[in-house]
């Protein structure tokens, strides 16, 4: 499959160097053919590389091979419907100077490439609106470059008006003010958050209203930001699974899951087979809870609280058996490099179909408040419409992609751990309204059911960890009896897994969407650099282009809808 | 003291009281009603399922620090919670609890109650303005909308009573429904005027309109917690804020009492009349009423989301005044011909 890919580019890009790394194909590009060939990427009919995944850059400053230049940049493309990854690098010779932005291309180029510009200082020229993103606008200084100390704290307090932003917005929105001004009135600006019922979490929704019609929206950031890329980068890669957890808390295990699974991708570690069965029960178990949280969130911000109890009762005693099993209620740090932490309690499968069942009744009475409320309707049907091609273009992915009618599911697409075995359907809504992306995520809690049915059928006995301690730390009677035992203990704990040296990207289908790991490994037991591609962080990025002329009741159920989490947001 | 004045007094008191206490135990009953329908016990910890919650609420609510906020219209935003409280307060001077048991009757008892009704959504409109808040000024003009578009459907469907009654006085509406159930104007035959099959939907507009009226969910876009944080009491503590929430619910036991008044007959026994206990009885026979429908207030309540702006505002004025102007008139027919 993917050499048909890589004979494509052959023909169609002579020039540029193709490899493939795992599953995705490695395109160098040089800055001067970078849009061009980007948008032949893109519009050829024969690529059609609609998704722009991710950008991030590379700080070569410490690695210890010589690089031709300090910086690179990688755009990670998909094209869904073939299953292609690509990653375009670029190599920058000046940061200054930069390259060239490719927003016009991609929606999701706008605020990617501010996180880049944010982070490494890369200058994209064409860009639109070149700020800072995820640091505070009086941050000094690029904090994932090398030669920014972890260390180096800044404290940073007053608060960015963004007027010239939405006025810049309301300007490319043709918005006419003379009428406004003949009956003696003008535009009526409102923040909704940071701190605001309606965020559930920090996330700013600067509005520009006419009446309660929202004309222009302009959002900031980065409330959460904690340098999570930063920390990594300092962290072994077995000490990175807590700071996973704080990425989609909602779903803390599908986080540590899709890390392990980068991390074991690269290393082709085979986890056991029972690993691999737990690991698909626990991550559409966290599915689940994800999407009941995001489903009862939603439904309270509409006003139904009743749903909320229905949802939110059935999470709690979710959490209840999470607690059991992993020590934890919501930052579970439940894998590990090759294999997981514990094995499943003896009597799981009871506790676990209670709770299934459980979790039918409580979806069930409250799709009975849904289903036929009208005033549900009234709201959601046809409110904040995300056609796919807009969602394909902001790199939308998971169920919001799927409720704008675009059946892309990792799972299905590039099943990973015996999805492929697995009987199950990816519901897909129509019109890609919030009424669609309701739908969309109550439907996958049934087939989530149903997958962890069949697995639980499936499950083997065996281990759960692969014995190489090469990766794995040995048990504990070896750590006392053998001098081997003892010291792969001692290195594993101090040096941490030794990972290959490379640049890989692996991704997870998430209850929000891909989420991506970009790796950059130089040998050692840290990584050298850890991009996370935050499934969140596109679809708020997209945000304004579905409340626009919407009212801001509107824009409130859509926030929930889309499923923002501010710790993945922000990271 | 001249008997008059005590007489003036205590039914004061006994208003007051009586309102007080109604507004407290009715976000009780709100809160273990909601806990019905949410399989949640509701309040538990005060007192024999949690009755005494009220008082500590209060206690609470009294304790706290009157903030008012920097930059407020001072004298109009202490204003705002008084004038949210004392119209709820007046209109209960006109209920008929039974046949005697009512503070004062007026002749223009129905009009009274209109006119305290929109002074109670005044009172909206001046804490949002004066609270200097973008929300609470949102909600507040929401508030006033929403009082328009949905006191006209409402005077019209009691116009329509009144015309069937031919008197404003509440008193006198209620008492031509005594003979039991089927004497109820909620039914679609009248001895006056015949046969009226639009009497049932007057019943539900009237219905309707006091639920919006009274800015119940799911009419509730004045407060609309998840939109506009808290609407137009956002900056009110204290008391202040205690004031807002006890007009509100003895607006709702005024919207519940006209609704029995007008169409449920008042203080008469479904079976017509009984002739033991007269007084208890009556006075029984009405509270059950308006407590029956304060249940489907609250069931309402926390079955429905919120509805939009737009959507409220296109029921009022596509369907419910249409429909209760249309009912008007064949009503004002029905009357010339019989």
């Amino acid at each position: 499959m993917n050499e048909t890919l890589t004979d494509k580019l052959g023909v169609l890009f002579p020039d540029n160097r193709c490899r493939q790394v795992l599953d995705s194909i490695v395109m160098d590009v040089a800055p001067d053919t970078l849009v061009r060939t980007m948008e032949r990427l893109k519009t050829y009919p024969d690529l059609g590389f609609t998704m722009l995944l991710d950008i991030t850059a590379v700080d070569y400053l410490t690695y210890p091979e010589e690089t031709s230049t300090r910086f690179k940049v990688v755009y990670v493309l998909r094209n869904w419907s073939r299953n292609w990854l690509l990653q375009v690098v670029v190599e920058v010779a000046d940061p200054e100077r930069g390259l060239p932005s490719v927003s016009t291309i991609w929606g999701a180029a706008d605020w990617a490439e501010r996180e880049v510009y944010d982070q490494y200082g890369i200058v994209f020229t064409g860009h639109p609106d070149l700020r800072r993103i995820l640091n505070h606008w009086q941050f000094k200084g690029h904090p994932l470059r090398k030669d920014y100390d972890i260390r180096q704290g800044q404290i940073c307090f007053e608060t960015d008006s963004l007027e010239r932003e939405i006025r810049a917005r309301l300007a490319t929105k043709g918005v006419d003010e003379s009428t406004m001004r003949d009956i003696n009135t003008e535009m009526m600006f409102l923040n909704l958050g940071p701190s605001h019922p309606a965020t559930h979490g920090a996330i700013r929704i600067f509005t520009a209203l006419d009446g309660e019609t929202i004309m222009a929206n302009v959002n900031e950031i980065g409330y959460l930001h904690r340098g999570f890329e930063k920390t990594a980068e300092h962290r072994t890669y077995n000490q990175v699974i807590p700071l996973t957890d704080r990425l989609n808390y909602c779903s803390a295990l599908l986080n540590n899951i899709a890390y392990v699974k980068a991390v074991e991708s690269w290393l082709g570690l085979e986890i056991t087979e029972r690993a691999m069965f737990m690991r698909v029960v626990l991550s559409e178990f966290f599915r689940i809870q994800d999407h009941l949280v995001c489903l009862a969130a939603n439904l309270v911000d509409m006003g139904g609280l009743t749903n909320y109890w229905y949802l939110y009762n059935e999470k709690e005693a979710s959490y209840d058996l999470i607690s059991r099993l992993t020590g934890a209620r919501l930052t579970s740090s439940f894998t590990r490099i090759g294999g997981m932490y514990r094995d499943f309690y003896e009597g799981w499968e009871a506790d676990m179909e209670h709770q299934l069942a459980a979790i039918e009744k409580g979806v069930d009475d409250s799709l009975s408040l849904v289903l036929q409320n009208r005033i549900v309707h009234d709201r959601t049907q046809g409110t904040c419409l995300l056609p796919a091609e807009t969602a394909l273009s902001y790199g939308f992915t998971g169920p919001n992609l799927r409720a704008s009618g675009v059946a892309f599911d990792l799972r299905k697409d590039n099943p990973y751990y015996h999805y492929d075995a697995f009987d199950f359907n990816v519901p897909v809504g129509s019109t890609g309204d919030i009424y669609d992306r309701i739908m969309v995520r109550f439907e996958e809690i049934f087939e989530s059911i149903k997958i962890i049915r069949q697995a639980m059928k499936m499950i083997p006995d065996g281990d759960i960890f692969v014995f190489d301690h090469r990766y794995v730390l040995p048990p504990k009677e070896q750590v006392y009896n053998r001098i081997e035992g003892l010291a792969n203990h001692f290195k594993l704990i101090f040096e941490g897994v030794k990972v290959s040296a490379g640049e890989w990207y692996d991704s997870f289908e998430a209850a929000n969407g891909e989420l991506g790991f970009y790796f950059v490994s130089d040998g050692s037991g840290r990584p050298y650099k850890l991009k996370v591609r935050p499934p969140c962080f596109y679809a708020m990025a997209g945000f304004h282009t579905m409340v626009e002329g919407e009212m801001i009741a509107d824009a409130v159920i859509n926030l929930g809808s889309i499923n923002i989490i501010g710790g993945e947001l922000d990271r | 003291m001249s008997l008059t004045l005590f007489n003036v007094i205590l039914a004061v008191v006994i208003a007051i009281s009586f309102v007080g206490l109604n507004a407290a135990y009715l976000v009780w009953a709100e809160r273990k009603g909601a806990g019905l329908f949410q399989r949640r016990p509701g309040p538990m910890e005060n007192g024999l399922w949690g009755l005494l919650q009220p008082p500590i609420d209060g206690v609470k609510l009294m304790t706290k620090q009157l903030l008012i906020p920097g930059g407020v219209d001072k004298a109009v935003f202490i204003t705002a919670p008084v004038l949210a409280m004392f119209p709820a307060l007046v209109s209960f001077v006109t209920i008929p609890f039974s046949d005697n048991i009512i503070a004062h009757p007026i002749d223009v008892g129905v009009l009274l109650i209109f006119a305290f009704a929109a002074l109670g959504s005044m009172s909206l409109l001046v804490a949002g303005w004066s609270s200097r808040n973008k929300y609470s000024m949102i909600s507040s003009i929401r508030a006033v909308s929403q009082a328009v578009a949905y006191e006209i459907p409402l005077m019209i469907t009691t116009i329509t009573v009144v015309m069937i009654s031919g008197s404003l006085n509440l008193t006198d509406i209620a008492a031509r429904q005594l003979d039991g159930i089927w004497a109820w104007h909620i039914w679609p035959f009248q001895d006056d005027v015949g046969f009226n099959l639009l009497m049932p939907i007057s019943f539900l507009v009237l219905f309707v309109c006091s639920v919006a009226e009274t800015n119940r969910a799911p009419f509730d876009l004045g407060e609309a917690e998840s939109e506009l944080v808290a609407g137009f009491h956002t900056e009110y503590s204290s008391m202040g804020f205690g004031l807002f929430f006890m007009g509100e619910y003895a607006n709702i036991v005024i919207g519940a009492s006209l609704t029995t008044v007008l169409f449920l007959g008042g203080w008469s026994c479904p079976f017509g009349d009984l002739g033991f206990f007269p007084l208890t009885h009556n006075v029984g026979w009405f509270l059950l009423k308006i407590y029956l429908i304060i249940f489907v207030f609250i069931w309402i309540r926390w079955t429905f989301p919120r509805t939009t702006i737009y959507g409220l505002l296109n029921l009022s004025w596509k369907y419910l005044i249409p429909i209760s102007l249309f009912n008007l008139l064949l009503t004002a027919a029905l009357l010339k011909v019989f």
